[in-house]
């Protein structure tokens, strides 16, 4: 019996077991995807003779003698399908991944469904959005703007891969067929803290279509850290490839390549492997005391480890001023312990890449990555191939929020490439992600601040315990980043901070968009909130008098490099924005508490130490251009902004626009999308790309650099541009010096005291980016950040045991944000201009996030008259704290 | 999610044809959305061709292979069908696959048909491998989280639900930790004519609790009446803190008593 796929028959026939979802991917419908492989993401939604179904949940051979339809066989001849028109019209998308699913679930509603959203896409997850962008492409989008020549900056310009990502034809990592390829699948560690003793391979090798088990003895003899930095240093050296001593549940033992999937799992059943189960610390407050298990007790400083004999990774003790004094002169002093738990990224496409050798026996590597460049110079490094001979790409990557600053899979690739000369892929499974990708470095904060009656803080001090887990990717930057920014913002001249970043055998924290701020913001602004209260000021007041103004140096304890400043201001104007808000009224329902909260929150656009960027910018013959830079796009939006750039600079339309990205090949080096650094960098890069070019375009035509005038999309001074094409230009920007963006977030809830429930009525957000380069995009990564952050302040926790195993494995576990639980936020731009960043911008990205955790903990303090020290706010919880409160 | 070890289905399935590595088929919602490396063929019980909702005098009868979906269509006139289906988590799309029969089989705390077949009264009919029958009440199908008292090789074929109880007034009352989240309580209580009530607690609890009234009870009367589960009882999971549950129960128990009464 055959299966018809968008009215095409399939003879062949599915595997017993085998999903749909796998089987359309494997008849080449790659528009159809695996968010989570269990039913709750919807990414893999289709229709089976006209009905809705998750295709990852719908046994395959059910389908034979079936019509299915696909995102691939939705559009008409006439061209797009409506639904498809209105995601691209409203640009109800960011990375992507679940668009397609979105599409196909919109396109099946009927006329009630469309009228209660938050009922009919609960089954419909996006990582990215935070939902306003569907819901008005759902409800029918305004036409996207097609911007004249030179007005493309400052235009709400839709993606480049819109018609791609709307039509399923975006190809991300996994969306291609390689010939021969083989799959891997790793045992994991079961012991939270164990050396291997012996790994019997035998069994595995018998199993048919098992070609190659890799096990530590086969994995290089060397040290790195999946972090990835410009700066090697700043993480330290401790992961192996596949080690021989086992840290946190979840760990690598051996890998397993095969033919199939099945035989993989099936040969890595099969591996039985000796443990001498070792002591461990799970808990970080343990982790330095005297006789505590130590993680990485061989290693040391030589590894970038400060002590490895007490688990400490990293530590900050510094201060300025004199804290005690500034206690001293306090009218009113709070101190408050505040607790963030581990949060995963969550990112739709969860990590995984694929590998073979090229024509000329050159490694490639495609992956799901936030930075090609930094992993191709660890993976030439680990395996001592030179970088010539490794080239890393990353397709369309489906959401990254930190997660994927990390070498978690490229090296293991690498290495079974190597060993079988055969293409090797490797996909997480979700579950995967959770126990044994990074989360989000778990944090107990305490703050102690003084202030005096006139609103002035008198002294700060911060005491700061992070959990890394086993390994120290970012463990240590991530402190000293969060620990930064969020006192710099206050004029303060008494600051103390204690900080350690320890080890312990649970999964691996890494990376996670506000990379620490986050979590040290949750704390200093609800402590300040507090302080404004005990002195009798309104928190909006509070913050005016203290926080820095132009010309303020940033200062903060602890040695940093001078190279940032404030290059544009718009942090007053955020405040007035929140002042505004308050003055508005909602209603809640009868008997619930009502109370509203604010916070505020600074970044440096860009990370110290140094982030580089290269684009060239190339006439083609045609007169269009061609952009190479190495920037990922994973729903960041750079590259909308990178194509706006070189259109105006050279007087084009951005359709004229062509954009090679995210390959190693295409130029010369890219630290990578992160730290807030894709327009602020990149992005500079290529206004310096387009500047050089546009010099030696007016040049062949005998005019100066200044005569810009004579460009247009066509010709130079009435030249045709294709009579002096190609020609080229080279940008190159090295990260310095960098700015800070500022954002203020403002809420009001109602909570239920029967139950617990917490309702937001109004979420207003307020931000600085500088030059807005494209509103509707701006707006989109505030609302997604903003949403991202509701989701870790009321529902997200991945919970460890006492033994260490992670215990929240599926997204039925881990409840991410639907569209019922995300407020409109209302977003408003300051009007600034940086005297740094490309045109004018500076970073939005990471930082709409950093605000809402505080903002909802003053808000909530403000409904029920006790702070909540601990996230996340569920119900329960704040059932649990209203019992405990009663008198 | 592909379950690699399974080799071989069976479709339709019959009676006697399980043995060990086997599992019943219903959509598949459930069985695929979990590694399952101990299970190595699939009887499918959806391709048995049984009709969905059959009606008679005594009432009605669902096929354990009836669809959300279909259940929805069919007897959605009745509030307390359409509330059911709508506390699941999962969306309409997975309606339209998963089956009555497999949301009570999988036997979760928040399977919200093992709610509907409990508080009305509903009877299991199962069939064992020699193709014999027996019948169980709804109430006490599920004796666990993911436990059930179907023995090995015997298989849920029907749902009977008596017309008395499905055309009583009902009050219906859910909580969980977000707005259309998983639920961690889902309460059930029923006004029969004859004066009786029946409150049944599923969701909080490991199993379906039914109490059952011959009057309308009183405040302190329900209160007694929930008091004999221990807290033991409450489900404790990220779903929700057991004292919780057990708060949230007292509390929609409160409302249901009163909205009945009136
Ligand atoms: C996003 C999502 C949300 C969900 N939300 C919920 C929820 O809120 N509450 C909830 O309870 N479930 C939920 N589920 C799980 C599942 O979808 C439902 O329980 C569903 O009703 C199962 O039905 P099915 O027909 O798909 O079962 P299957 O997957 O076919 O089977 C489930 C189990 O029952 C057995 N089985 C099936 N039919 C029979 C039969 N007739 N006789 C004997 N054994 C049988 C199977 O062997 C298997 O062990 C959710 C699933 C998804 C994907
Ligand atoms: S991949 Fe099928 S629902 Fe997530
Ligand atoms: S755009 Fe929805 S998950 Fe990225």
């Amino acid at each position: 019996m055959t299966i018809e796929i968008n009215g095409t028959p399939h003879d062949r026939t599915p595997l017993p077991g085998q999903c749909l979802r796998t089987y359309l991917r494997e008849e080449g419908c790659f528009g159809v995807k695996k968010g989570c492989d269990a039913g709750d993401c919807g990414a893999c939604t289709v229709h089976v003779d006209g009905t809705p179904v998750h295709s990852c949940v719908y046994p395959a051979f059910r389908a034979q003698g079936r019509s299915v339809t696909t995102i691939e066989g939705l559009a008409g001849p006439s061209g797009l399908h409506p639904v498809q028109q209105s995601f691209l019209d409203a640009q109800g998308f960011q990375c992507g991944f679940c668009t397609a699913g979105m599409i196909m679930t919109t396109a099946a509603l009927t006329d009630d469904q469309r009228a209660d959203l938050p009922r009919s896409l609960k089954g419909n997850l996006c990582r990215c959005t935070g939902y306003r962008a569907i819901t008005d492409a759902v409800n029918g989008g305004s036409p996207a703007v097609c911007p004249a020549e030179g007005a493309a900056v400052g235009s709400s310009l839709g993606a480049p891969a819109g018609p791609q990502v709307v039509t399923g034809t975006a190809r991300y990592t996994f969306d291609l067929d390689v010939p021969g390829l083989l799959h891997l699948k790793v045992l994991r560690s079961p012991h939270a803290h164990a050396r291997i003793l012996s790994v019997d391979t035998s069994a595995a090798l018998a199993v048919p279509g098992v070609e190659a088990v890799l096990t530590h003895k086969d994995a290089p003899d060397r040290l790195f850290s999946t972090a990835q930095h410009e700066n090697e240093a700043e993480d330290p050296y401790d992961t192996r490839v596949l080690d021989e001593v086992v840290r946190f549940i979840g760990q690598r033992v051996a890998a397993v390549v095969a033919t199939s999937e099945a035989a993989a799992e099936e040969g890595v059943r099969r591996l039985r492997v000796e443990y001498e189960v070792l002591p461990a610390v799970i808990d970080p407050a343990l982790a330095m005391l005297p006789g505590a298990p130590l993680v990485h007790g061989d290693k040391g400083i030589a590894e970038g480890i400060v002590r490895a004999n007490a688990n400490v990774v990293g530590e900050l003790h510094a201060g300025i001023g004199d804290v005690e004094a500034g206690f001293a002169a306090a009218d009113a002093v709070y101190e408050a312990t505040f607790r963030t738990p581990r949060v995963q990224h969550a990112a739709l496409e969860t990590h995984g890449a694929v590998g073979w050798l090229d024509d000329d026996d050159r490694l490639v590597i495609r992956s799901s990555t936030q930075t090609p460049f930094l992993t191709r110079r660890a993976v030439s490094r680990l395996f001592g191939l030179s970088r010539d001979r490794v080239r890393v790409v990353a397709g369309r990557v489906g959401g990254g929020f930190g997660g994927k600053q990390e070498m978690l899979v490229e090296d293991l690739v690498a290495m079974a490439v190597l060993r079988t000369g055969r293409p090797v892929k490797w996909e997480y499974t979700r579950s995967e992600q959770f126990t044994a990708a990074t989360t989000r470095h778990p944090f107990v904060i305490t703050v102690k601040a003084g202030a005096r009656v006139d609103g002035l803080i008198t002294a700060l001090q911060l005491t700061v315990l992070v959990n890394t887990g086993a390994y120290g990717n970012h463990g240590a930057s991530v402190m000293h980043h969060g620990c930064h920014e969020t006192v710099a913002v206050y004029r303060c001249a008494n600051i103390r901070t204690d900080a350690h970043t320890v080890y312990t055998n649970t999964v691996p924290a890494g990376a996670f968009r506000g990379y620490g701020l986050g979590q040290v913001t949750f704390a200093v602004e609800q402590v300040l909130d507090e302080l404004a209260r005990m002195i009798g000021m309104d928190p909006v007041t509070f913050r005016e008098i203290n926080v820095v103004r132009p010309g303020d140096d940033l200062t903060a304890p602890g040695a940093h490099v001078p190279d940032l400043g404030i290059a544009s201001y718009g942090l007053d104007q955020c405040l007035d924005r929140i002042r505004a808000a308050s003055s508005t009224t909602d209603t809640a329902p009868d008997g619930w508490l009502v109370g509203e909260g604010m916070a505020i929150a600074m970044i440096a656009a860009g990370p110290p130490g140094g982030h580089f960027a290269d684009a060239t910018v190339t006439l083609l013959p045609d007169g269009r251009y061609e952009l190479a830079v190495g920037t990922a796009e994973f729903g960041n939006g750079s590259t909308t902004v990178h194509v706006q750039i070189v259109a105006d600079e050279l007087r084009t339309t951005p359709d004229r626009v062509l954009v090679r990205q995210s390959d190693t090949d295409v130029v010369g080096h890219d630290t990578g999308a992160f730290a807030s650094t894709g327009v602020v960098v990149a992005g500079e890069a290529v206004l310096r790309a387009c500047r050089a070019l546009r010099a030696r375009i007016l040049a062949a035509a005998e005019r100066g650099p200044s005569e810009i005038r004579c460009l247009t999309a066509d010709s130079v001074a009435g030249i045709s541009l294709a009579t002096i094409a190609p020609l080229s230009g080279s940008g190159h920007f090295d990260g310095t010096p960098r700015s800070v963006a500022f954002n203020a977030q403002w809420f009001r809830v109602a909570v239920d005291p029967d139950t617990g429930e917490l309702r937001i009525l109004r979420s207003v957000h307020s931000a600085d980016a500088g030059t807005v380069m494209n509103p509707l995009q701006l707006r989109g990564q505030i609302e997604g950040g903003v949403a991202q952050a509701i989701g870790a302040t009321l529902a997200e926790h991945v919970d460890v045991d006492e033994a260490g195993q992670v215990t929240t494995t599926t997204f039925r576990q881990y409840h991410l944000p639907t569209v019922a639980d995300v407020p409109e936020t209302e977003v408003h731009f300051a009007r600034t201009t940086d005297a740094i960043g490309p045109l004018g911008a500076k970073s939005m990205s990471e930082s709409p996030y950093n605000p809402v955790s505080p903002a909802l903990g003053n808000a909530l303090r403000d409904a029920l008259g006790f702070r909540l020290t601990d996230l996340p706010y569920t119900a329960d919880r704040i059932w649990q704290a209203i019992q405990d409160h009663r008198p | 999610m592909d379950l690699h070890t399974v080799t071989e289905v069976i479709s339709p399935a019959r009676p006697g044809q399980w043995r060990p590595g086997d599992a019943w088929l219903g959509g598949g919602t459930a069985l695929l959305g979990e590694p399952r490396p101990h299970v190595t063929r699939l009887l499918d019980l959806a391709a048995a061709g049984w009709p969905p909702i059959t009606v008679r005098d005594d009432g009605v009868e669902i096929a354990a292979t009836c669809t959300i979906a279909e259940l929805a269509d069919r007897l959605g006139r009745h509030p307390i069908v359409l509330q059911c289906c709508h506390a699941f988590l999962a969306s309409f799309k997975i309606w339209n696959v998963a089956t009555v029969g497999g949301n009570l089989c999988a036997a979760l705390p928040a399977g919200p048909m093992i709610s509907l077949s409990a508080a009305l009264d509903g009877t299991c009919v199962l069939v064992g491998p020699d193709g014999g029958e027996r019948r169980v009440p709804a109430a006490g199908f599920v004796t666990g989280e993911g436990t059930t008292v179907l023995r090995d090789g015997e298989f849920l074929r029907a749902i009977h639900l008596p017309s008395g109880p499905l055309g009583a007034r009902t009050a219906y009352r859910r909580g969980s930790l977000h707005r259309h989240g998983r639920s961690a309580v889902l309460l059930i209580g029923r006004a029969d004519p004859d004066g009786g009530m029946s409150l049944t607690v599923t969701a909080a609890t490991r199993r379906p609790h039914v109490f059952r009234f011959l009057s309308p009870p009183s405040a302190a009367e329900v209160e007694a009446a929930l008091e004999t589960i221990p807290i033991s009882g409450y489900v404790d999971d990220v779903h929700g803190r057991p004292v919780w549950r057990q708060h949230l129960t007292r509390h929609h128990a409160r409302r249901i008593r009163a909205e009945l009464a009136v």
